[in-house]
């Protein structure tokens, strides 16, 4: 039922193209977009960028998108056909689209592919991503400043690298003000499902949890966090509205930047992928002290926990603070790093363990 | 802590419980309408949208099994109207619905609303554990009321019988006089408006807020509940709950550190369709109540 939905997106799209075609050259760049932008999560960041991107360059560049693209073979037929429609840049935007991203881009070398999140590179395929996990740590300082249970319910969608990272540095933000705290994880299995989400928070909290993170796309933990009188944090956009009492901050993706930068440099001609497939170069990773990751305000918590968490986002933005640096334990009581090591960024994807202060194991 | 899980589970499984029951209806009517989960998203967004608009959820209840209502009359007039295929056009349906619901949805994404109060029922939500049962809010027991009525409609009534003589055989019911054509659009109207409160109860109840697919396939599920519970009104409770039941143990399983995984429980209940599912074909399709001229077209033949 998608396919007759990316047909009519597409050629709706090509019609609006064909339309406008008549002015003058502009770079043409396409989005390939996993859900609608109704979402209010993960696409919805993705389509406030491409509105940055288009503000910023005004007539210089036409974007277009098209949504509802399910993850496997039918998205290398929509990112071809962006291709045929003369895109020059194409931005893909789900880690399920990264195969189909390098295949298309085999057939369209002169055509730049950008692939969020993946670590698959090529000639003409660069990709980017943002350092979710830097906001889930000053997450955790301030949810061990706040809980008064020690307990901390965190919603996972599926136990996949990016969602070990976050878990396990909200664990090293809790940890690091409070010893005695702990994470209980419950996987939901899906990305969005308001009513599992709804009903996951709610067995948290009646496991004794009153505080509450998310991996999951939907307000509806909030929610119910806010009707049951605990804390909780949004995810991937601002949530205050449902959840006034409730939502401590949100960390919100902020994409505009780096698409403004990846199209700016198309049109200077400095575009790169580094040196080829499977190496850090070419590659996009930045956070909070490059405003991809924004912090909304600290709000519902007394000005001393405020203050630790601006300190500690601070921290990270300069670089002062690393939230991996040994040393560092696993939760099976196993040394990670020693004192002083670091974990690289390939040590990041790595992680296949939870570390101290997270309960249970990652179900394989 | 354990009534507390308990209210989490009966609360999940009231939108199962109200959708299914009017597709139980209509299927009792021998028409399949396999677009429950775009007539629980139409009354989702149009329960959201009323609730919003006007600060009343009770506006809101009504307009979610309107809009049902609405949504199903589209299937009435292409299936019985004009003869097509039910599973096509019920397929179209979803998707329709998915579409409009998104559509009209789009300017409400964002918003929050109250949501229906809880009604406590004075001391029996005292009662330890069960009380978890009489601090609900009115759709809820409403729900439970639809059900009884549906029940008794089905099983006692002059009217009831009609409809199901209409499932088992169209051809029979039209040469006795029955209306055939009127009594199944009545039947997928009712279906509809079930539905349609079904997707309501979602955003006036279990998450105050509109997101487009809210219903993650709640509607699919509802479907199969029906031949779960073999097309008999309170089997079809019973079998909500245990939907309900599963779904809200593997998240309290994984929360007490229980070593099951937890794909296999959230499994658990379509195993248990696929098992009635065999265990009907082996006995016969009669034996247990499925309407022997489900999904079929009637042609009038005079």
């Amino acid at each position: 039922m998608k396919k007759l939905f990316t047909k009519l997106a597409l050629a709706g799209a090509m019609l609006g193209l064909s339309l406008s075609a008549a002015q003058a050259d502009p770079l043409k760049v396409g989005f390939v977009y996993l859900t609608n932008p109704g979402d209010h999560g993960w696409t919805y960041a993705h389509e406030v960028g491409r509105q940055e991107l288009q503000a910023h360059f005004g007539d210089k560049v036409e974007t277009s998108y098209v949504e509802n693209v399910p993850e496997g073979p039918d998205a290398a037929r929509v990112i071809r056909e962006l291709a045929a429609q003369g895109n020059k840049v194409i931005f893909t935007t789900s880690f399920g689209y990264m195969d189909p991203t390098i295949r298309v881009a085999k057939e369209y070398p002169n055509v730049h592919f950008d692939h969020i999140t993946g670590y698959k590179r090529s000639a003409n395929v660069a990709t980017g991503n943002i350092r979710f996990y830097e906001g889930r740590y000053v997450q955790g300082v301030v949810a061990g400043l706040t809980t008064k249970s020690n307990k901390i319910g965190y919603l996972g969608a599926f136990p996949i690298p990016e969602v070990i990272q976050g878990i396990n540095s909200f664990a090293r933000g809790l940890r690091s003000v409070n010893k005695d705290a702990t994470i209980k994880v419950v996987w939901v299995n899906s990305w969005y499902d308001p009513v599992k989400e709804s009903d996951a928070a709610k067995v948290l909290i009646a496991e004794g949890a009153d505080v509450l993170a998310q991996h999951t796309d939907s307000p509806a933990m909030l929610q119910t966090a806010e009707k049951a009188g605990v804390k909780g944090f949004g995810q991937s956009s601002d949530m205050h509205k449902f959840a006034p009492n409730a939502q401590l901050f949100s960390s919100v993706n902020n994409w505009g930047p780096y698409y403004i930068e990846q199209v700016q440099k198309v049109m200077d001609g400095e575009w790169s992928t580094g040196e080829g497939p499977d190496h850090w170069a070419g590659n996009t990773w930045k956070g909070i002290g490059d405003d991809f990751l924004v912090l909304t305000e600290f709000k519902n918590m007394p000005a001393d926990v405020a203050k630790a968490a601006t300190a500690a986002r601070d921290g990270i933005a300069k670089g002062s603070l690393n939230i991996f640096e040994g040393p560092m334990m696993d939760n099976q009581g196993n040394a990670i790093l020693k004192s002083g090591e670091v974990l690289d960024d390939g040590g990041l994807w790595a992680m296949n363990y939870y570390v101290e202060g997270v309960e249970g194991k990652i179900p394989n | 802590m354990i009534d507390e899980l308990l209210l989490t589970v009966l609360l999940t499984s009231v939108p199962l419980i109200l959708a299914a029951t009017g597709e139980l209806v209509a299927e009792k009517s021998g028409v399949l309408n396999l677009g429950v989960e775009g007539m629980m998203l139409m009354g989702a967004v149009a329960a959201f949208g009323a609730a919003l608009v006007s600060g009343s959820p009770y506006l809101g209840i009504i307009s979610g099994g309107l809009a049902g209502i609405a949504t199903a009359a589209v299937f009435a007039l292409f299936t019985l109207g004009l003869a097509t295929n039910q599973v096509a056009t019920g397929l179209a349906l979803t998707i329709f619905g998915t579409g409009l619901s998104g559509l009209i949805g789009a300017p409400l994404v964002g918003q929050a609303i109250e949501g229906l109060p809880e009604f406590h029922i004075a001391v029996l939500a005292q009662i330890p554990v069960l009380g978890a049962a009489f601090k609900l809010d009115i759709m809820a027991y409403g729900c439970i009321l639809m059900v009884s009525l549906t029940a008794w409609f089905l099983a006692s009534t002059r009217a009831g019988l009609i409809l199901r003589s209409v499932g088992v055989n169209h051809d029979s019911a039209h040469a006795l006089g029955y209306p055939v054509l009127v009594i199944r659009s009545l039947a997928v109207l009712f279906g509809g408006f079930m539905a349609g409160l079904g997707g309501a109860y979602l955003p006036l109840v279990l998450t105050p807020h509109w997101a487009e697919g809210m219903t993650a396939g709640r509607g699919w599920i509802a479907l199969a509940l029906v031949v779960f519970a073999s097309w008999r009104p309170w089997r079809l409770v019973a079998g909500a709950i245990l939907f309900g039941g599963v779904t809200i143990m593997q998240l309290a399983g994984q929360a007490k550190g229980w070593t099951i995984p937890p794909q296999f429980l959230s499994m658990l209940p379509y195993l248990a369709t696929i098992f009635v599912l065999v265990f009907i074909s082996s006995r016969g399709r009669n034996y247990f109540g499925a309407p022997a001229h489900l999904g079929r077209v009637f042609h009038p033949t005079r």
